[in-house]
């Protein structure tokens, strides 16, 4: 066994895992009616290529990516679209977005899949079809992954590809199912991106309580140079830069990103989806999903995106008695929902129906007492203590000195805080302020240049008026210049009268509107990644 | 369709509250109290009730009075261990005001006018014990020979009871007799007076490697000590820092002059050295947070030990070297962050 490189802090939490790893993957239901998000990954939000009437095919591209970082969106099954409007869809936001609604026709009928020899192709051709295939980075980011598997912007050859198959949070199973059974999948994916990265090592990394799927995966890595490293069960050990640290003792750089380092980072199940593409020429349209927690059957569902969370609860024996809180994620980093009419997306690795059983009960908020508790489980190596000191007090820039940008927001604090403090929820705040005031200043910046713009538009055209004045009458040309500097004057009067513009084009509440809009989509960007 | 409750994450968190860590605290001390009971008598335990009593009334009506929740903050427990860390550092038979007024100005003063729990930049129980100290130095000196619980010589529950709160003492004893200096005190008078360590050392105060009777509350107070830093409820290095700051100077004095200078197993063993290490150090409040923070913190407690028994103006020096630290605290919190994941080396 070669050696790890452990990182600082972490939890051993609770784990939960039996609940739903014990059962094979079930097909998931077949819905009556599907709402497929046209944004269910990171960047631009994929431009529709359908209208309402329209009859679609399993496997329909009915998204287009729009932009470098995006990704395709495809229908799940055939049908007809019914809609293409706003719908609540599982976000931290709890903003609707933008999404298609299917009525399927029950007949599941596929368009034509054609496998691809992709040996043969150009790098850029492959990325491509991936793209159009929707691949996304499964583990929860959802990050377009033709862009991570673009190298050509580098120039340093790549390291070390990692394929992530740590699965720290609690109750998730989805990828230990996955690799048990499906490693042949997992692995002609990971040929594919070995392909395309040429990278000098592939280590797979999994946590030790996940001996079935560490089997089940060095079984299918033999011969291929691939290795299957054991790393011990300890959260945040699934998240990229801890587990790039893990495996190869690599630091990923603040504000950087492991290919900064030469190392690149994928996601068990984003390698299965690629395997899927490629070889069967079949687009993202369906995930492993764990549903479990207070339902009467947990396990994992091989389901259609866009299948409301409701129908995958149904299909898992319906929840048990007092379920209070609905979780997209895992408990230490999964977001709550509103409510289960929310369609699955390439995002959700689990949906944890959790009643006061599964929950710590709401505590009293006590005074922080410095015990550093927090700091012992930091796996950024932060002191959280006081940058809920400064974040508590709106001191961001002092927040900011204490590196808040490096919290990965895995709540391994708060989890361990004997006052009880809400510790990440106050980064959270903080970044968001920081991110508003960043916006605000942006676009003060972006008025300030656009009246300096106007301003000069005028005195050009100004001048071009005078220029053509002279040309057409020299004598009442030289008679302006005979009373003196009148086209200064003017241009002065001009900017006089422009003086007070600036600030009715940086109207505060024309302003905000817009802004909060963009600072949500921004903010929650930038928490994805 | 279901409505749900949102929350924000981690939506699980682990069994530990402010009162879980206080309440260990005051376990861990039980060894050590014992120990002490055990060699000073009755006095210690009814130093130890008088102070919770009126440490609990004193947070009480702060709290009421800053208009804060009180069961939620009387149940963190933190007023029962200043009162504990105080009434274990007085003098076993100290009069009734003495012990009131010291947990007074600790809970009332060093607490809750500087902000309350959390906010008090000074170790409430140093506080109230300088302030003793400084005050009253008669009573805060007139510690009992340690002459065990059930020797003849002792006091009864009762007779201790009448000697706290009437100030008189039992008819049968001359208070010669009972009281004496304490070891740290004898070593530091009697090297004024020029003898020699070892010559001291003959004497009947002192036991087999400190104080006779001190010691066996020192070690209680290592084993309940240890036991803190294994659960995790005191940070290892700020014992460690201290006592080992304090061992190492105190071995550089040893071997410069063997005669003038205690050896450093000595002063680890004395006095509040082991208690305070532990106890009193450890306050996470005030001091630092840092985990190279809490190394320095501890060696600088450590050294002004060090410094204020052999060359201050009293015997001990915990209290004194603690409230000095808890002024650098912040300063020393400034210059050891730690090096953020991914940010450069050096």
């Amino acid at each position: 066994m070669s050696r790890l490189f452990p990182f600082h802090g972490g939890l051993k939490t609770v784990r939960h895992k039996t609940e739903s790893n014990r059962q094979p993957i079930q097909p998931g239901p077949l819905p009556r009616r599907l709402t497929v998000p046209l944004r269910q990954h990171i960047g631009a939000i994929a431009k529709a290529l359908v209208q309402v009437g329209d009859s679609v095919l399993k496997g329909q591209m009915i998204g287009q990516a729009d932009g470098y970082i995006s990704a395709a969106v495809h229908a799940p099954t055939s049908g007809v679209v019914v809609a293409v409007d706003t719908r609540p869809v599982p976000h931290p936001s709890g903003l609707p977005d933008l999404c298609v609604v299917i009525d399927s026709d029950g007949e599941n009928r596929w368009i034509e899949r054609q496998p691809v020899v992709y040996r043969a192709l150009h790098p850029s051709e492959l990325r491509n079809i991936l793209r159009n295939a929707g691949i996304v980075g499964l583990g929860g980011a959802a990050f377009p992954s033709a862009v991570k598997l673009n190298l050509s912007g580098q120039d340093q050859h790549l390291e070390t590809l990692i394929l992530n198959g740590a699965e720290c949070e609690p109750w998730i199973t989805c990828d230990d199912r996955l690799m048990r059974e499906r490693a042949a999948g997992i692995i002609a994916g990971l040929h594919v991106m070995v392909h395309l990265l040429e990278p000098r090592e592939v280590l797979i990394g999994i946590e030790d309580d996940k001996p079935e799927a560490i089997a089940a995966m060095s079984e299918m890595c033999a011969g291929t140079g691939y290795a299957v490293r054991s790393v011990p069960t300890r959260y945040p050990s699934g998240s990229v830069k801890q587990l790039v640290k893990l495996l190869t003792g690599k630091e990923t750089p603040v504000e950087g990103l492991p290919i900064d380092v030469g190392v690149q980072c994928f996601n068990v199940a984003t390698a299965y989806t690629i395997h899927r593409a490629i070889d069967h020429g079949e687009p993202v349209i369906s995930r492993v999903v764990t549903v479990t927690g207070h339902v009467s059957r947990p396990g994992n569902l091989d389901a259609l995106l866009g299948t409301p969370f409701a129908e995958l609860i149904e299909q898992c024996g319906g929840y048990r008695e007092k379920v209070e809180r609905l979780i997209m994620g895992g408990p230490m980093m999964g977001f709550a929902l509103h409510s289960d009419e929310v369609p699955l997306t390439k995002a959700a690795n689990c949906i944890l129906a959790a009643s006061a059983e599964e929950l710590t009960p709401t505590r009293p908020v006590a005074p922080c007492i410095r015990c550093g508790a927090c700091v012992e489980v930091c796996p950024a190596n932060l002191l959280p203590q006081q940058l809920y000191w400064h974040a508590r007090a709106k001191e961001f820039d002092k927040a900011q000195d204490y590196h808040l940008f490096s919290c990965i927001e895995c709540g391994c604090c708060s989890a361990v805080c004997p006052s009880h403090i809400p510790l990440v929820q106050y980064y959270r705040y903080a970044k968001n302020e920081i991110w508003a005031q960043e916006k605000e200043k942006q676009k003060a910046e972006l008025a300030r240049q656009r009246h300096q713009a106007r301003l000069e538009r005028l005195e050009r055209e100004k001048q071009e008026r005078e220029a053509k004045l002279r040309q057409k009458s020299p004598a009442r040309t030289a008679k302006a210049e005979d009373s003196g500097a009148g086209g200064k004057l003017d241009i002065q009067t001009a900017v006089a009268q422009a003086k007070p513009q600036p600030l009715s084009l940086i109207p505060s509440h024309e302003g905000t509107g817009e802004s909060e809009g963009e600072k949500t989509d921004q903010s929650l960007g930038k928490q994805d990644v | 369709m279901m409505r749900f409750k949102i929350v924000t994450s981690p939506h699980v968190l682990q069994n530990t509250s402010v009162g879980q860590v206080m309440r260990r605290v005051l376990y861990a001390m039980i060894p050590g109290v014992a120990a002490l009971i055990g060699f000073f008598g009755w006095g210690v335990l009814v130093n130890l009730v008088l102070a919770t009593a009126v440490a609990l009334l004193a947070e009480t009506v702060m709290l009421a009075v800053r208009g804060r929740r009180l069961a939620l903050h009387l149940s963190d427990f933190s007023a029962v261990v200043t009162a504990w860390l105080l009434a274990v550092a007085l003098p076993p038979l100290a009069p009734w005001w003495l012990t009131t007024l010291g947990v007074m100005a600790a809970i009332v003063v060093a607490k809750h006018l500087y902000g309350g729990l959390g906010y008090n930049p000074f170790n409430p129980a140093m506080v109230g014990y300088v302030v003793l100290l400084t005050s009253f130095p008669r009573e805060m000196s007139a510690w009992l020979i340690p002459h065990g619980l059930y020797q003849p010589q002792a006091l009864t529950f009762l007779e201790t009871l009448r000697t706290i709160f009437s100030g008189e003492w039992p008819a049968r004893f001359a208070l010669d007799a009972l009281t004496g200096a304490t070891p740290l005190d004898a070593l530091r008078t009697q090297i004024g007076l020029g003898l020699t360590v070892a010559e001291i050392r003959n004497s009947p105060v002192f036991g087999f490697v400190a104080g006779q009777g001190w010691e066996w509350a020192a070690l209680g107070f290592l084993a309940g000590g240890l036991w803190l830093v294994y659960t995790r409820t005191a940070d290892w290095r700020i014992p460690t820092g201290m006592l080992g700051g304090l061992a190492v100077i105190a071995t550089v004095f040893y071997l410069i002059d063997p005669q003038h200078y205690a050896p450093p197993w000595f002063h680890v063993w004395s006095g509040a050295a082991l208690f305070g290490a532990f106890f009193i150090a450890t306050d996470p409040v005030t001091a630092s947070t840092t985990p190279y923070g809490r190394l320095i913190y501890g060696v600088g407690v450590g050294i002004l030990v060090y410094i204020i028994r052999g060359f201050g103006g009293y015997p001990d020096g915990v209290a004194f070297a603690v409230l000095l630290m808890n002024i650098a605290a912040p300063s020393i919190d400034l210059c050891t962050q730690p090096r953020v994941f991914g940010a450069r080396r050096g």
